[in-house]
């Protein structure tokens, strides 16, 4: 199975209160929040580090989430958010993230 | 001779909201008309140099545009805004713009709204869907969805408050801190604000019920309530960010709460 890449639009607006991640789209200002594990997929997507190693290492030992369920909710999440454009997915790394969402998977 | 007949032989009227001149030259005396009356606490110009617009009245009356919905872009550096009653265009560097439009009020308000939330995104204010009051000299905001209690909190305030909008209320970044200031933009109340102004004090989200009651509200969901609210018209990625960072930066300095009340004059106690 191909590894998959996520990383931060930049075409979005973001901001982190106690322990819950703010987002908006710059491209049609929905408003996004993020709960607390949401919130580390979010700051973990750089476009280089697989989701599978990003759930392993960041979402199951923090959490103490099963690997399965973490692996299920966090395919659902960034696919959600990519199609609102503020995160983008691709099966190779993403070195410089684009404006919107251009999803290459 | 009064200042509005001074105003009469002139070309030029200059409007100020939130201590920002603009300027309207047009060679149409029923529009100056409507200026002069609509706008009529709120003439004058101010330190700031004038921002100004060229404005012609279409005639014979008719839509301008198919486009019924407004829309508000940037175009090389040119802001146009184009609703069925009016197309207008500003260059923010020259500071000058044309407006075409049918000779209604509604119009010209709406362009000045535009033009007005345009200029606060870049200096880090607002314009919110929402009452605001000045008493014991510091401004209270009312905001909230249409029914949510705006123009009836406006209209239970005590003799002493200075009505600064039932509808549409001008926040200002000064300093370390915000400044409301009064608009001409009515809601149901039919009567334009004061032209004052204040440092805020305090944001309040209205929602009636059966006791008068004020419970402080999350900063996650009063940003959220917060962006509902602010006016917001352009397509503009870098403006969404911007008027995102402004709503942050105000909810880190003034209190924001849900502010419960009976439609009765006692809530006034409450707010203080």
């Amino acid at each position: 199975m191909p590894e998959t890449y996520i990383a931060r639009s930049s075409a979005i607006a973001a901001r982190i209160l106690g322990n819950e991640m703010m987002i908006m789209s710059a491209m049609d200002s929905t408003f996004f929040t993020l709960n607390e594990v949401a919130t580390v997929i979010w700051q973990a997507a750089d476009g280089r580090t697989p989701l599978s190693e990003i759930v392993e290492r960041r979402i199951c030992q923090g959490f103490e989430i099963e690997p399965e369920v973490a692996r299920r909710d966090a395919e659902q999440f960034v696919n959600a958010l990519s199609e609102h454009g503020i995160l983008l997915i691709s099966d190779q790394p993403i070195l410089e993230p684009k404006l919107g969402a251009s999803e290459t998977r | 001779m009064t200042p509005t007949a001074e105003l009469r032989g002139i070309q030029e009227v200059a409007v100020e909201i939130g201590d920002t001149p603009i300027l309207l030259r047009t060679n149409d005396a029923a529009f100056q008309e409507i200026v002069l009356h609509r706008y009529a606490r709120f003439l004058g110009k101010g330190a700031r140099p004038p921002l100004t617009f060229d404005v012609d009245i279409a005639r014979p009356e008719g839509a301008l545009s198919d486009e019924q919905e407004l829309r508000v872009w940037s175009d090389n550096g040119l802001w146009r805004f184009v609703r069925g009653d009016f197309r207008a265009e500003w260059d923010p560097r020259a500071r000058r713009g044309h407006i075409l439009q049918t000779l209604t009020p509604y119009a010209i308000d709406s362009v000045l709204r535009i033009v007005h939330t345009l200029i606060q995104a870049s200096e880090g204010g607002f314009l919110l869907h929402g009452a605001s009051a000045i008493r014991n000299g510091r401004a209270s905001l009312f905001s909230g969805v249409s029914g949510a209690g705006k123009t009836t909190i406006s209209r239970l305030a005590p003799k002493d408050a200075v009505l600064l909008s039932d509808e549409i209320s001008y926040i200002r970044r000064d300093g370390s801190g915000y400044r409301a200031c009064g608009t001409p933009f009515a809601g149901e109340l039919g009567r334009p604000g004061e032209n004052a102004t204040a440092p805020v004090e305090r944001l309040y989200f209205l929602a009636k019920g059966p006791e008068n009651r004020m419970d402080p509200i999350e900063t996650a969901d009063a940003l959220r309530m917060l962006l509902r609210n602010i006016l917001f018209f352009a397509d503009d990625a870098e403006l969404v960010k911007m008027v995102f960072h402004s709503a942050n930066e105000f909810l880190g300095r003034v209190p924001a709460f849900r502010l419960t009340f009976f439609p009765d004059e006692r809530v006034w106690d409450l707010i203080g």
